[in-house]
């Protein structure tokens, strides 16, 4: 049995859905990531989760436990908040008592907890401090301590990392992976940004529209996904409209402006009928070459450095913008080239139903 | 945000409060107005139609309010520029100087004006002595007096917003129109001005409707110049109660259309706007001629604010008689204050217009709290009703309120929601709860909007129910638009004259009713020492409120 269950949940506003039917479980001690572009019912989800909401249909199960209609105070679910929600009359170790005092802690046990919760986001010392004293990076710390301190069942986390500037939003997303691993904690978090669902998440789910596209691993999600959308929203990709001509030898032959290419067919997925398709590609299933038989011929228009290689943007004759992966001195901008799958692009090419987005 | 059954259940208790309170008497003087002995009747409107004297009285309502504008308007404006945009000499003093009539309340600033500028007033004793005159140089009477008194104390409000305004204006837009090869004069009519519209329009607005329910001014001074509120209390007297209602019908509907012809211009509870970048800098006065002259105007000007209260202070150290054609008095003495303290008769007065402020005060605070929390924060259906419901008597005159009270419980049927309250001790309350829910709502409704709404349920999620959320968190970080809202409340009843006048009783006179019956009697000295008191009370609260504000 999963220790937190989503079960159905609907919620609307005025009639239309921000959330449509979204199921989920989760083992103890999970962290899974919520991902969707804005306006996907992600923070509504989450206010389901907490309570704040009540959903129109399906339940919410904790520990066994029903708590889709128990108010938020009963509920034992810890959040932070998008814009951390501190309280902003009360001190740093004011706030961490906050919930504590709530549950009836008083006196040295209460002192001794808010210093254990301040030692875990490593603030031991700015207990006394106001909020308002504190840098972006330390008053999410102290959200999350305080959301930690009366020991909730669920961490709930809303766009942890929207309001630090980007330099710190790396350090600060480990900080907070390896803080939550150390506890322990079923969390579930939401973001819209995708190296952040993929760096906290164990698991990661996909919503558009209210509605949950697809749930896995990582790698699983950007190796075999469900759909156009959940490829295009997952890692970098280019879309290219093709003809699929049929199934050849492991693989498939597709047509796109006058070139023919053969495809390995990536296993799990089944092989698309003869016709019109969509064709999602990963800029290092691509190379390339000379202008020649099978290249589809191209013009460079931009380069990007990442690490030791760049990334291309090459305008096909149809007008097709495509991104491919090669050494930094490849080409230079200006250049007609021709772009191939690489040899070992199996897994970065995918096919989907046309304009299935 | 959940809208839970018990919100929306006090929400319609507080939206029926507020219907009775507020919009019910407005009704029942309607009614009254055309219902006579026999059933309906419209007599009465043919009588007030008839009767230039009524005409008289609505037109002199409309042109001194529409000329109180333009006169607060030319002197505050300038005022503003000069203040924001120079570095005089003694600035930032002057310009706190220069918000001082604000702490006068209506009557208390009147009599100042007399003991000053009326026939045996020290400025005139003076001219007169100076000129040589057999008369005193001038008859402080009519509307010349009226709109002297209502420019001296509604030039605050052109100056406030338009400050305001001036220092919400990024200086880089100066920067960007100089810039742009903009001559001064372009820059102000093209960058500056159309920035300040919102604050004129919020000021002439403020300055018409305070001038339409100007009482005390024109009730002292107006002589056989009629406006229409004390062409009300004086057709009250007569005892032509129908009649009083018609012309309370006319003055309301002034009132509304003119609200109505301005709207879209209600002072904002942020009158300077987002507040991006910086304010320009304020310019040094170069030119050492220029910086003499404009200091020595600056300064004159504000000992001419500062007349009035420093005569207040003088007159209420004057013993009973002693002072008649001297030029500053021959004795001095503390008695005036005395008898204030020791006199239960005379003390009462400071007694009663104590527990009336505050027992209005709490009393709006909390409906105002209410109102904005399940309006706001619960958004319960019908929130936007209350909020209108608790601005409205803003629009209406005190003096119209004053009658609607008295009309609507004056007498005993609680079947219609009607209670003999006329009389007794609570009718002043209630009456000054009514008049000060718009100052106390709008502050606080102010607060309860800047107010996170996701601290409410970080509380929630923290275990905390409503009580503590409300006392630990919600209360505290309101305490400033609290303590904003209960001060202008408490110092508007304190002072109140307009709606005590019609509603008071001997033993409930408050303190304004005591300084008109000492004048009366010719007791100047003890109306000046109770002007003093009203004057120091509402400064101090004032500051209360204004300092406590910034502090939280
Ligand atoms: N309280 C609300 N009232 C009406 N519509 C809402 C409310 N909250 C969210 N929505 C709508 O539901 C959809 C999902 O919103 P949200 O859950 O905030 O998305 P996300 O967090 O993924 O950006 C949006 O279309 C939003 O406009
Ligand atoms: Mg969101």
């Amino acid at each position: 049995m999963s220790f937190l269950a989503l079960d159905g949940l609907v919620k609307r506003y005025d009639g239309t859905a921000a959330v449509d039917g979204v199921s989920l479980a989760l083992e103890r001690g999970e962290m899974l990531a919520l991902l969707g572009p804005s306006g996907s019912g992600k923070t509504t989800t989450l206010r389901l989760l907490a309570g704040f909401e009540i959903p129109d249909a399906g339940r919410v199960v904790v520990d066994g436990e029903d708590v889709t209609r128990t108010e938020p105070v009963a509920r034992r679910f810890g959040m932070v908040f998008q814009h951390y929600a501190l309280f902003p009359h009360l001190d740093v170790s004011e706030n961490v008592a906050f919930g504590l005092e709530s549950l009836g802690v008083r006196g040295e046990e209460l002192g001794r907890r808010v210093a254990q919760a301040l030692a875990l986001v490593d603030l031991a010392g700015y207990e006394r401090r106001r909020i308002a004293q504190l840098s972006g990076g330390q008053q999410q710390r102290v959200a999350l301590a305080r959301a930690l301190a009366p020991e909730p069942r669920v961490l709930l986390l809303d766009e942890p990392l929207s309001n630090l500037d980007p330099t710190l939003r790396e350090r600060t997303r480990r900080e907070i992976r390896d803080l939550i691993r150390r506890v322990g904690i079923t969390t579930v978090l939401v973001t819209h940004e995708q190296d952040e669902a993929f760096e906290l998440g164990d698991r990661v789910a996909v919503l558009r529209q209210g509605r949950l596209e697809q749930v896995g691993a990582p790698d699983d999600l950007y190796a075999s996904p469900a759909n156009l959308f959940v490829g295009g929203f997952v890692g970098r990709g280019s879309t290219l409209p093709v003809t699929v001509l049929g199934t050849v030898e492991r693989g498939v032959r597709v047509r796109i402006d006058e070139v023919e290419w053969d495809l390995e067919r990536a296993s799990a997925q089944p092989a698309p009928p003869p016709g019109p398709a969509t064709m999602l590609v990963r800029p290092e299933a691509l190379r390339l070459a000379q202008a020649g038989p099978g290249a589809l011929p191209a013009t460079v228009t931009g380069r990007r450095f990442v690490g030791p290689s760049a990334l291309f943007t090459v305008l096909a004759e149809s007008g097709s913008l495509i991104e491919v992966v090669a050494p930094p001195r490849a080409v230079k901008i200006g250049e007609r080239v021709g772009v191939m799958p690489s040899r070992r692009a199996g897994g970065g090419i995918h096919l989907f139903p046309p304009e299935s987005r | 945000m959940i809208r839970s059954r018990r919100s929306q259940i006090i929400g319609a208790t507080l939206l029926l409060l507020l219907v009775w309170l507020v919009v019910y008497p407005l009704v029942l003087v309607l009614i009254e107005g055309v219902r006579g002995p026999e059933g309906w009747t419209l007599e009465y409107v043919r009588l007030f139609l008839d009767r230039p004297t009524e005409w008289q009285a609505l037109w002199g309502s409309l042109w001194t309010s529409l000329a109180s504008v333009v006169l607060a308007a030319v002197i505050g404006v300038p005022l503003a520029f000069l203040f924001s945009r120079y570095d005089l000499p003694g600035g930032r003093i002057l310009s706190a100087l220069v918000a001082l009539p604000a702490v006068l309340p209506p009557l208390v600033g009147v009599i100042a004006f007399m003991f000053l500028y009326g026939e045996t007033g020290f400025v005139s004793l003076l001219v007169q002595r100076l000129l040589r005159l057999q008369e005193p140089p001038w008859r402080l009477q009519g509307a010349g007096a009226i709109l002297l008194v209502h420019a001296y104390s509604m030039y605050v409000y052109f100056y406030l917003l338009v400050s305001a305004a001036l220092a919400g204006l990024d200086a880089s837009l100066f920067e960007a129109a100089a810039s742009l090869g903009a001559g001064r004069w372009r820059t102000l009519r093209r960058v500056v001005l159309p920035h300040l519209y919102p604050a004129l329009g919020g000021a002439a607005l403020l300055t018409f409707m305070t001038s339409l329910a100007s009482f005390s001014a024109p009730y002292i001074f107006g002589g056989g110049f009629r406006v229409m509120t004390t062409q009300i209390v004086a057709t009250r007297l007569n005892g032509e109660n129908a009649l009083a209602m018609v012309e309370t019908v006319s003055l309301t509907g002034l009132a509304l259309t003119a609200l109505w012809l301005l709207r879209g211009s209600q002072p904002s509870s942020n009158a300077a706007g987002g507040r991006k970048g910086t304010a320009p800098e304020r310019l040094p006065v170069s030119s050492r001629p220029l910086r003499l002259v404009l200091a020595a105007l600056a300064w004159s000007l504000a000992g001419v604010l500062l007349l009035p209260h420093l005569t207040l202070l003088l007159v209420s150290f004057v013993p009973l008689g002693t002072w008649t054609t001297e030029p500053l008095p021959p004795e001095y003495t503390l008695r005036n204050y005395l008898t204030l303290v020791q006199d239960p008769v005379r003390a009462r007065p400071l007694v009663n217009s104590l527990w009336l402020a505050t027992v209005a005060t709490v009393a709006a605070v909390a409906l105002a709290l209410l109102g904005a929390i399940v309006s706001v924060r619960r958004r319960i259906r019908g929130g936007r009703l209350i909020e209108g419901l608790l601005a409205l008597p803003w629009a209406v005159p005190g003096t119209v309120f004053a009658i609607a009270l008295a009309t609507a419980f004056s007498v005993n049927a609680p079947h219609a929601g009607r209670f003999l309250l006329v009389g007794t001790l609570w009718i002043l309350p209630l009456a000054y709860l009514v008049r000060n829910l718009p100052i106390t709502s709008r502050a606080i409704l102010a607060g309860v909007r800047a107010l996170d709404p996701s601290l409410d349920e970080a509380a929630a999620t923290l275990g905390a129910r409503r009580w503590r959320t409300l006392r630990r968190i919600t209360l505290p970080l309101l305490r400033p638009a609290l303590l904003a809202g209960a001060s202008l409340a408490f110092v508007t009843a304190f002072g109140d004259f307009v709606t005590s006048i019609i509603l008071y009783t001997y033993d409930t006179r408050p303190i304004s009713m005591e300084i008109l019956s000492s004048l009366r009697q010719s007791d100047v000295g003890v109306a000046a020492a109770y002007g003093v008191v009203l004057m120091l009370v509402s400064g101090a609260v004032f500051a209360l409120g204004a300092e406590r504000g910034s502090a939280g």
